[in-house]
Order: structure tokens, then C-alpha cells, then sequence
């Protein structure tokens, strides 16, 4: 219980602290120990709910179950990782001159800030406080993202402030007629908590749960950047620091998905029909498709990987609403890797660019032969991502077309295509970024490459053996989900 | 479903503030002054604030008391405050809004509000006279901010929509549930500062780069660039 307090007090206590003293030099460290700590702390809670199961606060505040608590780890881990990086990028930013001290004192608060929204969101058993830590994780977010004051920054600071603020807006109207619901078969101070709900579910009115559910999807579908609410997120991930897209695109957009799953684990039981399911699939399918064609069209580094992203979410999303034993866990462990190499990839993107001094794809040439380590954490990043075995992704991938093979046959030919043209989409743009001669005048970055070999490795362990004990949470967070556990379902 | 007759005065007065609410919506599209805008954007929130305390004395539930001078002081004082300020600071004061065409915009809103009545309709729990209408006029004045949203090109304009989106999320909260328990409406109650203040921020870092605050000229980041 502690660590769980511990984990969400000390990024809260990093940001009060980073605000008063973030443009010291020493503010980096700090913020790498702040990340460190709570990324102990939300290890020792694993280690609480592995051994004595789900967990509940007193004044059920809280509630810590096989679902959410590897996202915490997950969360706090890339937290981590994160912090390792931006210290020599952001450095390299100040020198540059695109940051003052100032600016980055609100970086290393925010950064603390919104790592305290995205845990406090994911363990908290109250669906108000997880809207209004969604919303948070957009307010603390929205200033990075303009950090270095360009037109285009700025451009992209506000539409992914109107975009999601909308959007949250339409999540909170579906928690108010959840709660309207709620409050006819349960006590007023009950009605919004997720356990005394998901136990009183098949009792709430089947219509309003329905209509409350397709605004919760369209708000937070809004974060998990689904087709075609989709618009702000290349933007914010392209013209923000690179630290900041990967925790975004690592972070935000699964503690997003996690809300839409949670509200899916509600609505079923009280609809009785697969509605969620199918909405979900529809949204899920939609983003895939119209990201893997968009892949093609980019020239910026960044907003590449973003559409991978967006192509990542949208296929997780289908498979969360295929449902299912098999499509949940394919789902729970894409979720898993994709966050680990879609962050790996954004610092090496990061350090690229710095090489070639600009984003655009076509003028970042010969990384390899600049500096080995960039180039080939970009390639081995990138066949990751693409889904090539002995990688996790390919993993995860497979098990959700075998189930969609299962389930809806006639789908699969649809996913197997977005997927290879995904793959010809990421190749055409990397293939010259990484192999060719080293453009004249180009030298090696500082760079900690240590974050992206831990990931990458962990994708790979992920792809060649699942370790017993992780395998065990998804295997009861997939029970959770789809009521079904994998392991007991005889496939 | 005896009509009007069946409901006691305050559900009577609780239906007209929610007409007033949606009639201050309405107001906020015709209004093409941003000053105007602002203004009777502080209508809402002080009706908001009314209603809030009426639901309060009604159902006796205390917390709604201080959610009702939250929403008078937030809502009603402060936020607009903020704005006026922000408009008289970048000299928008005496600026016309050439919006969209406006009569089509009035009947894209009372589309709007039949639509919210056609999708609050058919729900069970929404069977007696009196929720479905406040239910119904709430999503109504979402949707309207939300087009307001969307017709508007000065900044201002939008976040006025945006928080007036809020105004309709809180109505539906107060007078569908008795608002939501204490920690989450306080909760929301500091994002939504939080975002009033942010918006201003972002307004002199949009001011600063484009020299304007027509939204238009946000159209930078497109996926056609060369």
C-alpha cells in the first residue's frame, strides 16, 4: 500500500521540487533519480499484487488489479527511460539555443507532472478522478508540446489542446450518465467507482450505458488517436521535444486505450450485446487503415513513426473489441511492446535528427556510417515495430490475426494487407535514412543509447520467451477483460 | 407524462433556467462581438450557478451549496474576467466576427437541439417528462458550443465554445444527478482553471508567432506539404 502511495507521491513531489529548481544543471539528475524511485515503487507493488493479488486502498481510492498493474510498471519504466535520454538530448537543445533556462524548468515539472497524471489515472478506482487525470495529462502536456515557441509548435500546441479538450469533453458527458445510471442501483458515493460498479453492472439501464459508452469512446478515443479523431497527434508528436512524443506516444495513448478497455469491461455486462465490441472494432480498423496508407505520405521523421502509432493503436483497439481470450492477450502484449519500441525508436529518431540537423526525412542520409549506434537502433527499432519475428511485436501480432482468423475470417485479409503496406511504408523512408554514404560535414551526437538496448532487448525477450510471471498477469488481466483466461480456454 | 401540470414549481423553474441555459447558447452564436461573447458567456455560468443553488436548497444536498459558489465565482466571475482581459489586451474589443453565414448557422443549432431530443428519447430511465428534457437540453448545449466551435475562426470565440461545452457537462451533472461526488467536481473545477489560464498563455504564444488570432492561419502542419 505504501509503495502505491510512494509511486504516485513522488512524481507529484518531482514536479512541485523540479518547478522550484528545474533550470539548476543539476535538475536532470534529479528528475532521472524522481523517475527512478517511482519506477522502484511501482515495481514493489507488482511484486505486492503478483503475490497476494488485486489490491484495494482503503476508501477504495484505488484499486490495483493484474490489468492495470503492469501498465504502472510499464508507465513508470518508460518514465525512466525517458529521463535517461532527454539528458543529453535536451542539452544539446539548450546549446542550440531552442530552450532558455526558464523553459526548462517547466519541461522538468511538467515532465514530472505529467508522469504523476498518467499513474494517478491508471490506479485510481474513481472514474471521475481517471477523466480528470486524463484531462491533466493534457494540461501539463500542452505547454511542452509549444516548448520552443515556433509557429509550427505553437500551431500544434493548440489543435491538440481544442482536439482533446473536445474530445475529454465528450468523456466526461459519458461518465455523468454512467453515474446517472449508476445512481439508481447504487449508493451516490459508490456510483462512480469502478469496482462497485463492475459488480452492479448487469443491473444498470442497458440504454443509458450505451449511450454513455459512445461518448466515452469518441473522448478517450480522442487520446488513443483513433481515425478521425486523430488530427492532433502527428502534430504535437512532430513539433514538441522528442522526449515528450515518446512518452506521449508511449505512455498517453495506452493509458488512454486502458480507459476505453475499463469502460468496454463495464458496458458489456450491462448490454448483454457485443455493441462496445463492434464499435470498438470499427474505430480500431478504421485507424489502421488510414495509418498505414498515411505512412507513405510522410516526410518527417517524426510524424512517421506517429502514424505507426496511430496504425499500432487502431489495430490494439480492434483487437480489445474483438474480444475474446486469444485477441486480449495478443492485445495486452502489443500494448507491451509496442510502447517499448515505439519510445526506442522516437529516442533514436530524436538523436537522428540531431545528426542530420533537421526532421525531414530526405535530408537525413547515411546514419550508419555517421554513428553505427543511431543507425542501427533506427533499423532494428524499425523491423521491430514492422512486426518482423523474433521481435515481441511480431508476437502479439500474430496472436491477433489468428484470433481474428478465428472470429471474423473475412477481416484478416484486410489486416495482412495494412500490414505489409505498413512495411513497404516504413522501409521506402528508412532504407535511405540509414544505408548510404555520410553526407559531408555530419558527426556523431552524444547520445545514452542505454535505454533503447534495454527496450529493444526486452522486445526481443518478449518475441522468444514470455516470462512465466508476466505471462501470468496477461493470462488474468485477459480473464478480467474477456472473462475467459487463455491458459484455461484450450487454445 | 401529465405535462407541465405534473411537476412542482422548482422542476417548473429548473426547466425554465434549463431554457435559459440553452437560450444564452443560442445568443453566444448570433453574438459576433467578442466582447459580447465573453459577456454572455458569464450569463450561462451565473444561470449555471442559479440552477446549482436551486438543486442544492431542493435535494438538501450541502456539497452543492459550495459547488454552486464555485460555478458563480469560476464560471460566472473569474474565467470571464480572464477572457475580457484577454481581449482588451489584444485589441480585439471593436472587432467584428465575419462568420459563417448566421441564419444558417441558427438552424444548424435548433437541428441540434432536436437531435439531443431524438437521441435522449428513447432511453428507459429517461421516461418522465422532466429528465428527459434537462438530459436532452444539456447534450443540446454541448453540441451547440461545439459548433460554435467550429463556425468561429478567432481564438477567443473557440475557447469561449469550449468552456460553454463545460457549462452543459456541469448542468447535465447538477440537475440529472445532483452533481457528482465532492473530490471529482473539485477536481474539474481545477482543470477547468487550469485550462482557462493555459488558453490564455497559448493565446500570446499564438499572438506572438502569427501576429493574429485568426485560427485560419494556423495551417501550417498539413499533410500536403512540399
Amino acid at each position: 500500500m505504501i509503495a502505491l502511495y510512494l509511486t504516485l507521491a513522488l512524481p507529484f513531489a518531482g514536479a512541485l521540487l523540479l518547478g522550484l529548481i528545474g533550470h539548476r544543471r543539476v535538475a536532470d539528475r534529479v528528475s532521472m533519480a524522481v523517475s527512478g524511485a517511482t519506477f522502484a515503487a511501482s515495481a514493489a507493488v507488482a511484486v505486492r499484487v503478483l503475490r497476494a493479488g488485486p489490491l484495494l486502498s482503503g476508501g477504495r481510492m484505488f484499486y490495483i488489479d493484474a490489468f492495470n498493474v503492469y501498465l504502472l510498471v510499464l508507465t513508470a519504466f518508460v518514465g525512466l527511460t525517458t529521463a535517461i535520454f532527454s539528458r543529453p538530448y535536451m542539452a544539446h537543445e539548450v546549446r542550440a539555443g531552442r530552450v532558455n533556462a526558464r523553459r526548462m524548468r517547466l519541461y522538468h515539472s511538467m515532465y514530472q507532472g505529467f508522469l504523476f497524471t498518467m499513474l494517478l489515472a491508471l490506479s485510481t478506482n474513481n472514474l471521475g478522478i481517471l477523466w480528470i487525470a486524463m484531462e491533466g495529462a493534457t494540461l501539463s502536456t500542452v505547454l511542452l508540446v509549444s516548448l520552443y515557441r515556433t509557429p509550427e509548435s505553437v500551431e500544434a500546441a493548440w489543435k491538440y489542446f481544442i482536439l482533446c479538450g473536445v474530445g475529454l469533453a465528450q468523456a466526461l458527458f459519458g461518465t455523468v450518465l454512467l453515474y446517472f445510471a449508476a445512481a439508481r442501483v447504487l449508493p451516490r458515493d459508490e456510483a462512480l467507482l469502478w469496482t462497485a460498479l463492475h459488480a452492479a453492472a448487469p443491473a444498470l439501464d442497458p440504454a443509458v450505458v450505451a449511450l454513455a459508452f459512445v461518448f466515452l469512446l469518441i473522448g478517450y478515443g480522442t487520446k488513443v488517436g483513433l481515425v478521425p479523431l486523430h488530427n492532433w497527434l502527428p502534430d504535437a508528436h512532430s513539433e514538441g521535444p522528442t522526449p515528450v512524443s515518446a512518452i506521449l506516444l508511449g505512455l498517453l495513448l495506452n493509458v488512454a486505450l486502458y480507459a476505453v478497455v475499463r469502460m468496454k469491461m463495464l458496458v458489456d455486462p450491462a448490454l448483454g450485446t457485443p455493441l462496445a465490441g463492434h464499435l470498438m472494432m470499427g474505430f480500431g480498423m478504421l485507424s489502421f487503415l488510414v495509418a498505414v496508407l498515411f505512412l507513405h505520405r510522410q516526410r518527417d521523421i517524426k510524424r512517421l513513426y506517429s502514424y505507426s502509432s496511430i496504425e499500432h493503436m487502431g489495430l490494439m483497439t480492434f483487437a480489445f473489441g474483438v474480444g475474446g481470450p486469444l485477441a486480449t492477450f495478443g492485445a495486452l502484449l502489443h500494448m507491451t511492446v509496442h510502447s517499448l519500441t515505439k519510445s526506442s525508436i522516437f529516442i533514436t529518431a530524436g538523436h537522428a535528427s540531431h545528426i542530420a540537423g533537421t526532421q525531414r526525412i530526405e535530408r537525413i542520409r547515411g546514419l550508419i556510417r555517421t554513428q553505427p549506434a543511431i543507425g542501427w537502433g533506427l533499423l532494428l527499432g524499425t523491423a521491430a515495430i514492422a512486426g518482423f519475428p523474433p521481435f515481441g511485436v511480431f508476437t502479439s501480432e500474430f496472436l491477433i490475426l489468428i484470433a481474428t482468423m478465428k472470429a471474423w475470417p473475412w477481416l484478416t485479409p484486410l489486416l495482412l494487407l495494412g500490414l505489409g503496406i505498413a512495411f513497404a511504408g516504413l522501409f521506402r523512408h528508412l532504407h535511405p535514412m540509414v544505408y548510404g554514404e555520410r553526407p559531408a560535414g555530419q558527426g556523431p551526437v552524444a547520445a545514452n543509447m542505454l535505454p533503447v538496448v534495454v527496450q529493444l532487448a526486452l522486445v526481443l525477450w518478449l518475441g522468444l520467451a514470455i516470462p512465466g510471471f508476466l505471462a501470468h498477469w496477461f493470462d488474468q488481466a485477459t480473464h478480467l477483460i474477456s472473462g475467459v483466461a487463455l491458459s484455461g480456454s484450450g487454445l | 407524462m401529465t405535462g407541465l401540470r405534473g411537476l412542482d414549481l422548482t422542476q417548473q423553474l429548473i426547466l425554465l433556467l434549463a431554457a435559459l441555459v440553452l437560450f444564452t447558447s443560442f445568443v453566444m452564436l448570433a453574438q459576433s462581438r467578442l466582447v459580447g461573447l465573453v459577456r454572455v458567456f458569464a450569463w450561462q455560468g451565473v444561470l449555471l450557478a442559479v440552477t446549482t443553488g436551486l438543486v442544492a436548497h431542493v435535494s438538501g444536498h450541502a456539497h452543492l451549496y459550495i459547488s454552486a459558489l464555485l460555478t458563480l465565482f469560476l464560471k460566472g466571475l473569474l474565467i470571464p474576467w480572464i477572457l475580457h482581459r484577454l481581449v482588451i489586451r489584444l485589441g480585439l474589443e471593436r472587432k467584428r466576427e465575419a462568420d459563417a453565414n448566421r441564419t444558417l448557422v441558427q438552424l444548424g443549432g435548433a437541428s441540434l437541439v432536436i437531435f439531443s431530443y431524438y437521441v435522449a428519447l428513447p432511453a428507459v430511465q429517461l421516461s418522465t417528462l422532466f429528465t428527459r428534457n434537462t438530459i436532452a437540453v444539456s447534450l443540446a448545449v454541448v453540441l451547440l458550443g461545439l459548433l460554435l466551435m467550429i463556425v468561429r475562426r478567432k481564438a477567443v470565440s473557440q475557447v469561449v465554445g469550449f468552456m460553454s461545452m463545460e457549462n452543459g457537462l456541469f448542468f447535465a451533472a447538477v440537475v440529472a444527478t445532483y452533481g457528482m461526488p465532492m473530490v471529482v467536481e473539485l477536481g474539474i473545477a481545477f482543470d477547468v482553471l487550469v485550462a482557462a489560464i493555459l488558453f490564455g498563455v497559448v493565446f500570446l504564444q499564438i499572438r506572438a508567432s502569427i501576429d493574429s488570432l485568426d485560427v485560419d492561419r494556423l495551417n501550417r502542419l498539413n499533410e500536403s506539404e512540399p
